[in-house]
């Protein structure tokens, strides 16, 4: 099947030499990192996290989100979702990819990464994030990858998917759970103070996800011809804008119990977060193809901000155990390697949906 | 018949030469555990300053710091514990590793009621190093336990298993872990043989002079420190020193309401 992904006209081939030209942009940034040391980033004493984490946060959501549409079809019985399941599956093993190789590059000691499985801490919540999402990373990949296998014979999926997908709905739930625990165990994080973080990732991520969702099976649409079906796309609206509202007024709330009201990016945040979800709800404003996509993509924007960029960066000062204030800036070596590992998860993306869209075309033939 | 004699000869040659290599053997053992051939000798183990076996808890060391003794302006415990632990010295605060160090009293307590501290105590240089705290969230926080509370009560880190993940740091409520931003050998002033230097990638803090304990010595600081600002003993004795002036005394922990419980305490 994946000899699909090696066929393609000029514009793919364009698309793919790009994203190869970035990822070999980050390696040789990450080459640079990883012979100098993590001091070739904006981090430091004060600012011991930046954009590497802030990504971590961030993709975990979208990964995790995947799983609603799995949830709505297999569980709901909503068969609009036949032909996003499988997209929303490969988006999840992507964005896990790429979360789990964000870790990775923000380690000082890369190479000691298997200590992670020969000195497991059980007590530690950063063992059991990065356990749970490589065991989400592996029942998507298995499961979207024998689903479309079974497409192709024209058979339907083994019973086995069932239950690896049935799996991977409370494993969705655990990684951003176990994330959101973990950070508002932090004494540091004074923004992440609060057990309330849990719920607010994953209103956010659900937002987030769908949205990023809609984005893909458009380009999709656009590109290759292959639609997921009007229905489902609205649905997917309707829920990225109810648990983008459900966020919003978490957010919102945010701002009269801790210092977010100082933080710029978090009015930037919280303003294009509720003008793309009157967008998203009003459906004269929807009509419009462009305002939609725009609508779409302001809402993941808004998220991102929020989720990494808000809170790891803040625009400003980084509050700080010692009271200090430490400016985090990130490079542009830092800035690469990120470019350069959100390429490899699009490369990824790319080549899985490109073998989804030539055996359903083949099987429409 | 003689076939079989002779069979029987050879068994019993055979037998000989195997007890007396055996014997050779155990006695080789025995004298090279007991010390008695000196070439044979296992490697010499320096003695431990406790005899016992390591009991889980039974020892927990703790120090106490008198602010009111510790010199304006004097730096040499800082300057001791760095050198003795090649600690480098990177000029660049972003890339500072840290083990001790001396900081305003608002920086060192910034939860603590201030209302009705003097200008001068606030204006006063405190010490500040790893609490070493009995709930310490840095060694519970490490996915691969590198960072580990040890037998006797010190938070101490495996810098051959720390994967550099630094979850550890802002888990540290003091901000007691430095991370090495770049090769540190390459700032140290005056390295030292005695004591290992770091790796570029890992975290690393005060081990409590866990180094020099073994030695049957105090900590460095300790140690160095002109004006005995510093005790350093065993809190579950109640004999110390340090639990009778902490009998004595009114102290105070840094943030003791995150229940850390750490081990340092101070007289202001």
């Amino acid at each position: 099947m994946i000899e699909n992904a090696l066929k393609g006209n000029r514009a793919y081939w364009i698309w793919i030499a790009s994203l190869f030209a970035l990822i070999a942009t980050g390696l040789s940034a990450y080459y640079q990192q990883r012979w100098f040391g993590l001091g070739v980033t904006g981090m430091g004493v004060d600012a011991s996290w930046g954009i590497y984490t802030a990504q971590f946060t961030f993709l975990i959501g979208v990964a995790a989100s995947s799983v609603l549409v799995v949830f709505l079809y297999y569980l709901l019985h909503q068969h609009e979702f036949a032909k996003t399941v499988i997209i929303a599956l490969f988006m999840a093993a992507s964005a896990a990819l790429m979360s789990i190789l964000f870790v990775v590059a923000d380690m000082g000691k890369p190479d000691r990464f298997l200590n992670l499985i020969f000195y497991p801490n059980p007590r530690s919540l950063v063992f059991w994030d990065l356990l749970l999402l490589s065991g989400y990373l592996a029942t998507s990949i298995i499961s979207g990858w024998a689903m479309l296998g079974a497409e192709k014979k024209g058979v339907p999926p083994p019973v086995w998917v069932k239950s690896v997908l049935y799996i991977s709905i409370p494993l969705a739930l655990f990684i951003y759970t176990v994330t959101a625990v973990l950070y508002a165990g932090l004494p540091d994080l004074n923004l992440w103070l609060t057990i309330m973080l849990a719920i607010r990732f994953i209103a956010s991520a659900c937002a987030a996800g769908c949205s990023l969702l809609i984005v893909v099976t458009l380009i999709l649409k656009r590109t290759t011809g292959f639609d997921a079906g009007k229905k489902a796309s609205e649905k997917l609206v309707t829920f990225a804008a109810y648990a983008g509202l459900a966020n919003i007024f978490l957010l919102g709330l945010a701002f009269f119990t801790t210092s977010y009201s100082n933080v710029p990016w978090m009015w930037f945040s919280f303003i294009t977060g509720v003008v793309s979800i009157i967008i998203l709800l009003v459906p004269a404003l929807r009509k419009s193809q462009q305002l939609f996509v725009a609508a779409c993509t302001t809402l993941v924007l808004s998220i991102w901000i929020d989720k990494s960029a808000g809170l790891m960066i803040g625009g400003g000062p980084v509050p700080v155990p010692l009271g200090s204030i430490a400016e985090y800036v990130p490079t542009s070596i830092e800035i690469f390697v990120a470019l350069g590992i959100w390429s490899f998860g699009t490369l990824l993306l790319t080549a899985l949906l490109k073998v989804v869209v030539a055996v359903k075309v083949e099987n429409e033939c | 018949m003689s076939s079989v004699a002779d069979g029987n000869t050879m068994m019993n040659e055979q037998r000989r030469e195997f007890i007396k290599k055996t014997a050779l053997g155990v006695f080789a053992g025995l004298g090279a555990s007991s010390g008695l051939v000196p070439a044979f000798s296992l490697e010499k183990t320096a003695l431990p300053v406790w005899d016992e076996k390591p009991v889980q808890g039974k020892i927990r060391w703790g120090m106490l710091i008198d602010t009111r003794k510790c010199k304006e302006g004097c730096q040499q415990c800082v300057a001791a514990c760095h050198h003795e632990h090649n600690v480098p010295s990177f000029k660049n605060r972003n890339e500072e590793i840290r083990w001790i160090r001396k900081s305003s009293y608002k920086n060192v307590f910034p939860t603590s009621n201030d209302a009705g501290v003097s200008k001068k105590i606030q204006n006063r240089a405190v010490l500040s190093l790893c609490n070493h705290c009995a709930d310490a969230p840095c060694t519970q926080i490490c996915p691969t336990s590198a960072t580990f509370k040890r037998w006797d009560g010190i938070v101490e880190i495996d810098y051959h298993r720390c994967i550099g993940c630094r979850f550890c740091m802002p888990a540290c409520p003091y901000g007691s872990l430095s991370f090495n931003w770049q090769d540190p050998r390459t700032a140290i002033v005056d390295p030292v043989t005695a004591y290992p230097t770091r790796q570029q990638g890992v975290v690393e803090k005060c081990n409590f002079c866990s180094d020099r304990l073994v030695k049957g010595l105090q900590p460095a600081c300790v140690e160095t420190c002109p004006e005995e600002a510093l005790t350093f003993g065993d809190l579950n004795d109640p004999a110390s020193d340090i639990r009778v002036l902490l009998e004595d005394n009114v102290t105070m922990q840094r943030k003791p309401e995150l229940g850390t419980k750490p081990s340092i305490f101070y007289i202001i």
